[in-house]
């Protein structure tokens, strides 16, 4: 009987995590055009989207930075802070020295997908509970929220 | 011994009564054969082939299924208020409602068809009547949703609409109720139906880049009522068929009064030459009220206008734009073939269905072939029109439309029966029971020039054993036939909301492509929208309050607001700010007398709240949006009238501060 119980224990856990394994079929459509091939290995250094090397001057570029404060006002404020205090999400100072540029713009624009994958991600929705949505953020306005980013990191 | 045999005779007349009584056709049971379920079958997380857009008769809306599944899919408001979506309840749609009567919550919807080029659906806008109050929408295939609604003046019941010429360049609106015209004084007898009384046909034009509606003419004729129409395709295109009944322009018990005559008319209209007439200067300017009202998409809101002149043109005087065909008993459908070479009308007192040629028409009206005059129009000679009759079809015959192989399909009311016949030879092909009564029926792509001859769908009007009892009131319910093969094969019953008349069934692909997913926020130009939380405030005007709130998973900002007072009149303009597809957000405030928002991503939408009692009141959103959706909620405090708490709001911290220390 035992024996049974956690035969059945062990059936329903390979089964739920089978199910992990599917992508989930909702608001994936629109952001899987901008995935790149999903039988490469995941690179949690980089994350997976279109960036793969941005490069990043020396200074900040404070237009870049300006603009993406306005995108950050109608598309992300209203769940990250700019201090280290998580509210919906995590707060986002010191975000840029843990992770690389890339992975940030990838994980802005193609929220979906890495949440499914990121073992970072999945383990701050553990704690969050909120999937990141996706704001249909552009690839110029990625770029600018990441200088805005170095910007308000650099605040002391 | 013999006691048994005379209770079993006993049983069995009681059967064969019971069985005779039912009216039922034979065989309900074996109708259905063995593969019926697989060709309906859609498995789950798979598309349908087809969208399904069906007209909600009384509730006033329509809805969208998929086919073959037969899956509800979504319910469009169109014509009544739905608290589900906010509609008639925001402040944003409630000029959607408004005609010359002013707020109208409900109506009757009929007939749907979807806009058309060269015959041939686009996928862009679908057209709806309301039957009760005169007015026409289109609804925009994009967002599912109600873009625009035209009232119709000089109007009484706007049944037969609304038609589409074969490029859209009119939808039509025909009065059925003939009454006198809104610029004379209606305060007349009833018995003067047949002085007093006017029939009016209504053009709309559809703007080709936009949709846009405008009532360019309309053509008053003598008083009966209007029943259907349609508008000629192909070789017919420019002309326009009408059925009527109560050619006997009785005011009174129709039931009999209306069925006296042995025939009554099709009403052939050439609309090309009412064109020249218009731009002649032949029509005469009348003073009339009608709101227009339209749905603005970047602005989120409804406007409503209110019109006053429309051109009226006579047919009784402008003597080459119609002409009087009869037809046999009260015809109801009108039904024009793929070609545009034949007419079917219905005539659903009698036994036949006349098929008429439109060359034998255009030629009669050459030779000035007339068997007399009505109120002024020529009367054509039924016999001279007529291509053919298909006889003995069944009883009752409402409808027809046509597939890809020169076939047409009839219903039959009272028989219970699609009924499938050869438009060349008129002979009848097949025939299938409906369960019960069918109405309206309609083949995909069944009244354009390229008809899809997969499926058809039959509307009924009964449904009475069909499915699990619900009380007095059972499901309507529609037919899935394939129509594939020689037979006509039922394949599944589906309910329906609303009562189903006229359908319309578009491949997908045509328009699953265009959908709206969700509105960009930097494109919002809402007065009330709050773009980001920072911009989120609560604004006092004297007894007014705006309340400028953002929605997003999953906290609504401000979520704490003080220094409402009764007597004041609060608007929550609530602006979601998801921009990703499926997230909307909802808002309910317990009291309102209205209802909840339903707000799409990147939208804005209003409630107004009038509060009437001091308190704490709690706001939450409504839609399930993500595992903190329970978590989503505030408090709206409500002091006296002369109470002097000033306005404070806040999210995330206890306000006002003062009050926290104690």
């Amino acid at each position: 009987m035992k024996r049974t119980l956690v035969l059945f224990t062990i059936l329903i856990t390979v089964y739920a995590c089978g199910n992990q394994n599917h992508k989930p079929t909702n608001s994936t459509e629109n952001t899987s055009t901008t995935a790149t091939s999903e039988t490469e290995t995941y690179d949690p250094e980089r994350g997976e989207g279109k960036f793969s090397n941005v490069e990043v001057s020396p200074t900040i570029e404070s237009a870049k930075a300006n603009a993406g404060e306005k995108v950050y006002s109608v598309k992300c404020s209203s769940c990250h802070k700019l201090s280290d205090e998580k509210l919906v999400g995590p707060g986002w100072k010191g975000v840029t020295g843990r992770y690389k540029p890339e992975w940030i713009m990838n994980f802005a624009t193609n929220p979906d997908p890495m949440i499914d994958k990121d073992p970072k991600v999945q383990a701050q929705l553990e704690i969050c509970l909120v999937r990141m949505p996706n704001q249909n953020i552009s690839d110029e306005e990625a770029r600018n929220i990441y200088e805005f980013m170095r910007k308000n990191d650099a605040k002391k | 011994m013999k006691k048994n045999s005379i209770s079993k005779f006993a049983i069995a007349t009681f059967s064969l009564l019971l069985f005779f009584g039912a009216c039922k056709p034979k065989n309900s049971s074996n109708a259905v054969s063995a593969d019926a379920a697989a060709k309906a079958y859609v498995a789950p997380g798979k598309y349908d082939e087809f969208y399904n857009f069906v007209s909600g008769g009384f509730s006033g809306q329509m809805s969208v299924y998929g086919l073959p599944s037969g899956r509800l899919f979504r319910v469009i408001p169109v014509f009544s208020v739905d608290p589900e979506k906010g509609y008639g309840y925001s402040e944003e749609t409630k000029p959607m409602l408004n005609t010359s009567h002013g707020f109208v919550p409900w109506d009757d919807l009929h007939h749907v068809q979807l806009s058309r080029v060269g015959g041939e659906y686009d996928g862009k806008w679908l057209f709806g009547n309301a039957n009760n109050t005169p007015r026409v929408a289109r609804i925009d295939l994009k967002t599912f949703r109600t873009a625009e609604i035209i009232e119709l003046p000089n109007s009484a019941g706007n049944h037969s609409s609304p038609f589409l010429t074969e490029n859209t360049e009119y939808v039509v609106a025909g009065t059925r109720f003939s009454v006198p015209p809104d610029d004379v004084n209606g305060d007349v007898p009833i018995n003067t139906y047949k002085q007093n009384f006017k029939g009016t046909l209504s053009f709309i034009s559809v703007r080709k880049e936009d949709g846009q509606m405008d009532l360019a003419f309309q053509i008053e004729c003598p008083g009966f009522n209007f029943d259907l129409s349609r508008a000629g395709k192909g070789v017919s295109h420019g002309w326009f068929f009408f059925s009527t009944y109560n050619t006997e322009q009785a005011n009174t018990l129709l039931e009999v009064n209306a069925s006296q005559k042995d025939k009554d008319f099709i009403l052939a209209i050439n609309w090309k030459k009412a064109e020249e007439y218009l731009k002649a200067g032949k029509g005469r300017k009348k003073a009339v009220r009608y709101a227009h009202n339209k749905y603005n998409e970047e602005t989120h809101t409804a406007t409503s206008e209110i019109k006053t002149e429309v051109i009226v043109l006579s047919a009784k005087e402008l003597k080459d734009i119609c002409y009087f065909i009869p037809c046999p008993k009260s015809p109801h459908g009108i039904d024009v073939s793929p070609t545009g070479e034949y007419f079917v009308g219905s005539g659903k007192l009698a036994a036949t269905i006349p098929v008429f040629a439109f060359d034998k028409m255009i030629k009669s009206i050459q030779a000035k072939d007339f068997i007399g005059e009505f109120e002024g129009i020529p009367v054509l000679k039924y016999e001279s029109v007529l291509y053919g009759e298909v006889k003995k079809p069944g009883l009752g015959p409402l409808h027809t439309e046509f597939d890809n192989k020169g076939n047409a399909y009839t219903s039959m009311f009272v028989s219970s029966e699609i009924v499938k016949w050869n438009i060349k030879d008129l002979k009848i092909l097949d025939r299938v029971p409906t369960y019960y009564s069918v109405g309206h029926l309609t083949v995909a792509g069944g009244d354009t020039k390229t008809p899809n001859g997969k499926y058809l769908v039959a509307y009924n009007k009964i449904t009475k054993d069909r499915y699990l009892p619900t009380g007095p009131e059972l499901t309507q319910s529609a037919q899935l036939y394939d129509i594939s093969g020689d037979k006509m094969q039922m394949i599944l019953d589906f309910p329906t909301i609303g009562e189903p008349h006229y359908a319309q069934i578009a491949p997908a692909d045509l328009i699953k492509n265009n959908s709206t997913k969700f509105y960009k926020i930097a494109e919002n130009k809402n007065k009330y929208v709050a773009k980001g939380e920072s911009e989120t405030r609560v604004v006092r005007e004297g007894k007014t309050v705006h309340v400028y709130m953002t929605a997003i998973r999953s906290h609504l900002s401000p979520d704490n607001i003080e220094g409402i007072k009764i007597g004041d009149d609060v608007y929550f303009h609530i602006t979601n700010l998801e921009q990703d597809w499926d997230v909307p957000h909802g808002f309910g405030i317990k009291g309102a007398a209205t209802a909840e928002l339903l707000i799409m991503p990147g939208e804005t939408q209003t409630l107004k709240w009038t509060p009437d009692r001091v308190g704490i009141v709690p706001i939450y959103c409504t839609d399930f949006c993500s595992a903190l959706h329970q978590e989503m909620q505030g408090y709206v405090r409500v002091s006296p009238s002369g109470s002097n708490v000033p306005i404070t709001y806040s999210l995330g911290t206890n306000m006002p501060k003062a009050e926290v220390k104690k």
